[in-house]
C-alpha cells in the first residue's frame, strides 16, 4: 500500500496535526514504507480466527453507578493553559 | 562496608534492619550519585527535597518500630528509587518525555508509585524516557537522549544508547544512581533497555500492575514493572508494585504471591522451551546464539529439562504490533488538545481547530507523529478491517502459539532479549522499521500479555552486556523469577559499567 500526498494530508487532518506542505511528500514515503512492511500480515490465514479483544481471560467488572469523588474543580483545572471561574477557556467556536 | 550505592535492594534492607545505615544516608549517597552523573541525562526531574523528607520519615518509622501492617507494606522502607517519567506523581512534573506535557504537574499519584510509597520507598527523581514510551533508544525524548553507562571495549569515547523506552530508568540503575527504578513495557521497553544496560528487567503479566495514573501509550499492551540489579530485587519490588486496583478495569483481581520468598527455590524438574523461530532466517548473530546456548546449559545444569518448541507466528508479531500499538496510541493521544492541560499553541484569531493542530504539531516529536498518523490511517473508514481487525486476528494466533506450548507442559521459555547489544547515540536511523527490529524478541510476549524477564548473562566481544529473556504463563511471575535467579546464579554476571570506573 502506497500513500500519496493527498492521503497523508487527509490523515493529518483526522489526527489534528498540522503538517507543512513540504513535509507531506517525505512523510508519504515513510508511512508507505511502514505500511509496505506490514503487508506481510496478508499472508497469514485468519479465516477462522476471532480477533483478540481482551488480553487477560477475564470479564470486565461492573461497579455501582455512583459518584466516588468530585467537587474538586480547583485541582481538576489546575493544569489548564487558560481558564476562568473553574472553566476551561478555548477560542470562540461560534461567531 | 560496600559503598551504599553498590548495595542491592536486599542488602540495603538488611543494612537498614541491622542499623548499619539509615534511609537518609542511603538517599544522600544516591542523590550525590545523581548529581555526579548528570552527563548520563538519566534523571530529568530531581526530587531531592522530597527524597530526604521521605527518607527521614522512613528512619522515624524504623526508630519508632512502627511498621504499617499488610502484605508487603514496608517491604521497601527507606529504599531510594527512580520513577520513569510516565508515572504521574502528585505535585511533581510528569512529562512522558514530551514537550506537550512539559508543563504538566499531576494533581494525583499513579497507583503503582503510590503502592511503592506505601511500602516505604523513597523517590529520587523522574527518569528520562522515549517520548510517550515510543522508541528503543531513548533518543525520541524531548529532553535529549539518556546515555548508557557502558562503553565498547577499547572505545571509551563513543557514547551508546541505554535502549528504550525506559532508558533513563535502566541507565540510572546500572550507573548506581538508584537501587531500582520503575519501567513500563509496551513492546519491550523494560526488557530491551535492561539487556542494553546489564540489569534485570521484568514485564509482569498484563493486569498484574495497575495502569491507573500511568500516561497511556497502547492500553492493551502497557504494563509497569521493576528494573533492578538482581532478580531477588525485582521480586521484592514487583511485590510492592503489584495488586488489584478497582480504578483500572483491566487490573486482575488475583492475589500477589510473596515472590521474594520463592525466588531461591530452584528449578529442578522445570521444563524450559526453546522456540526455534527465534533463530530468524536472516540468522541470529553467532555471538548471541552462543550465549543463548550457554543459557540453556546453565538451566539444564540447574536441573531443568530443555525442549524444542515452535511458536509459528513469531515472525509476523512485529508487524502485528506496529498496527495495534499505533492504533491504540492514536486514540489515547487524542486527549492532548491544548484545552485541559499541557502545551497550548494558539495565535490571535485562530479557531479551535487551528489550536488543536498547531498544539499537536508543536508538542509531539517526529516518531510520535509518525505513529499517530499510522494509527489514524489503520483505524480510518475503509481500512479498519484490512489493518486493525487483521492485526487483532493475528494477535489471537500469536497468543494461541504460546498457550499451546504451555499446554504441552512447558513451564518457561528461554530466548535472547535483543538481537544486538547497545548501539551508538546519534546513529542516523533513516528507516523506522530498522529501529523497530530491536523489539523482535520482546513483542510477541507483549501481544500475548505474558510475563517476560530479562537477565544479564554475559558481555559480548565488544564488552557490552547482553541479556536472555524468560517468558512464563500468565500470572506465573513466580516461576519466571525462580528460573531467572537460577540463570543469574550460573551466569555470575558481576561486570560493572565502564563509565563508573575511575
Amino acid at each position: 500500500m502506497s500513500l500519496d500526498k493527498e492521503t497523508v494530508r487527509k490523515i493529518a487532518f483526522l489526527a489534528r496535526i498540522d503538517v507543512p506542505d513540504a513535509q507531506l511528500e517525505p512523510l508519504a514515503g515513510e508511512l508507505s514504507g511502514i505500511l509496505g512492511w506490514i503487508e506481510q500480515l496478508r499472508a497469514v490465514d485468519t479465516s477462522d480466527v476471532e480477533p483478540m479483544t481482551s488480553v487477560a481471560a477475564m470479564t470486565l467488572p461492573w461497579r455501582d453507578d455512583v459518584v466516588t469523588e468530585g467537587d474538586d474543580t480547583a485541582r481538576v483545572t489546575a493544569n489548564a493553559p487558560d481558564g476562568q471561574d473553574g472553566f476551561y477557556l478555548v477560542p470562540k467556536v461560534v461567531e | 562496608m560496600t559503598k551504599l550505592t553498590d548495595l542491592t535492594i536486599a542488602e540495603a534492607r538488611a543494612a537498614l534492619e541491622a542499623g548499619d545505615t539509615t534511609a537518609v544516608a542511603l538517599t544522600e549517597a544516591h542523590l550525590a550519585a545523581v548529581d555526579a552523573h548528570e552527563d548520563l541525562n538519566a534523571i530529568i526531574t530531581k526530587t531531592g527535597e522530597r527524597a530526604l523528607e521521605m527518607a527521614r520519615a522512613s528512619d522515624d518509622r524504623r526508630k519508632a518500630g512502627r511498621r504499617k501492617a499488610g502484605r508487603t507494606r514496608g517491604a521497601l522502607d527507606g529504599i531510594p528509587l527512580a520513577i520513569k517519567d510516565l508515572f504521574c506523581t502528585e505535585g511533581v512534573r510528569t512529562t512522558a518525555g514530551s514537550n506537550i506535557l512539559a508543563p504538566f504537574v499531576p494533581p494525583y499519584e499513579s497507583t503503582v508509585s503510590a503502592n511503592l510509597w506505601d511500602a516505604g520507598a523513597v523517590m529520587l527523581g523522574k527518569a528520562n524516557m522515549d517520548e510517550f514510551a515510543m522508541g528503543s533508544s531513548n533518543e525520541t525524548s524531548a529532553f535529549g537522549g539518556a546515555v548508557n553507562p557502558w562503553t565498547r571495549a577499547g572505545d571509551p569515547e563513543t557514547r551508546l544508547v541505554p535502549g528504550g523506552s525506559s532508558g533513563g530508568s535502566a541507565a540510572a540503575v546500572a550507573a548506581r544512581l538508584a537501587l531500582g527504578a520503575t519501567g513500563t513495557d509496551t513492546g519491550g521497553s523494560i526488557r530491551q533497555p535492561a539487556s542494553f544496560c546489564g540489569i534485570v528487567g521484568l514485564k509482569p503479566t498484563y493486569g498484574r500492575c495497575s495502569r491507573w495514573g500511568i500516561v497511556a501509550f497502547a492500553s492493551s499492551l502497557d504494563q509497569a514493572g521493576p528494573m533492578t540489579r538482581t532478580v531477588t530485587d525485582a521480586a521484592l519490588m514487583l511485590g510492592a508494585m503489584a495488586g488489584h486496583d478497582p480504578k483500572d478495569s483491566t487490573s486482575a483481581p488475583v492475589p500477589v504471591p510473596d515472590f521474594a520468598a520463592t525466588v531461591e527455590q530452584g528449578i529442578a524438574g522445570l521444563t524450559v522451551g526453546i522456540p526455534r523461530e527465534y533463530r530468524p532466517e536472516e540468522g541470529l548473530s553467532p555471538e548471541i546464539d552462543a550465549m543463548w546456548t550457554r543459557g540453556m546449559e546453565m538451566l539444564r545444569d540447574a536441573g531443568a529439562r530443555i525442549v524444542d518448541i515452535s511458536l509459528p507466528h513469531t515472525k509476523v508479531a512485529l508487524a502485528t504490533y506496529y498496527i495495534i500499538a499505533p492504533a491504540e496510541a492514536s486514540s489515547n493521544l487524542a486527549r492532548y488538545d491544548g484545552v485541559r492541560y499541557g502545551l497550548r499553541v494558539v495565535d490571535e484569531g485562530d479557531s479551535l481547530h487551528d489550536m488543536y493542530r498547531k498544539t499537536r504539531a508543536a508538542g509531539f516529536g517526529t516518531e510520535v507523529k509518525r505513529r499517530i498518523l499510522i494509527g489514524t490511517y489503520a483505524l480510518s473508514a475503509g481500512y479498519y478491517d484490512a489493518y486493525y481487525l487483521k492485526a487483532q486476528k493475528v494477535r489471537s494466533l500469536i497468543a494461541r502459539d504460546f498457550r499451546a506450548a504451555f499446554d504441552d507442559g512447558v513451564d518457561v521459555i528461554l530466548t535472547p532479549t535483543t538481537p544486538s547489544a547497545a548501539f551508538p547515540l546519534g546513529q542516523e536511523v533513516t528507516d523506522p522499521v530498522t529501529m523497530y527490529l530491536n523489539d523482535v524478541f520482546t513483542v510477541p510476549t507483549s501481544l500475548a500479555g505474558l510475563p517476560g524477564l530479562s537477565v544479564p548473562v554475559a558481555l559480548t566481544g565488544e564488552g557490552l552486556p547482553q541479556g536472555l529473556q524468560l517468558i512464563g504463563r500468565p500470572f506465573d511471575e513466580d516461576t519466571v523469577l525462580r528460573a531467572g535467579r537460577a540463570l543469574e546464579k550460573a551466569a555470575a554476571f558481576t561486570a560493572k559499567p565502564t563509565l563508573l570506573e575511575g
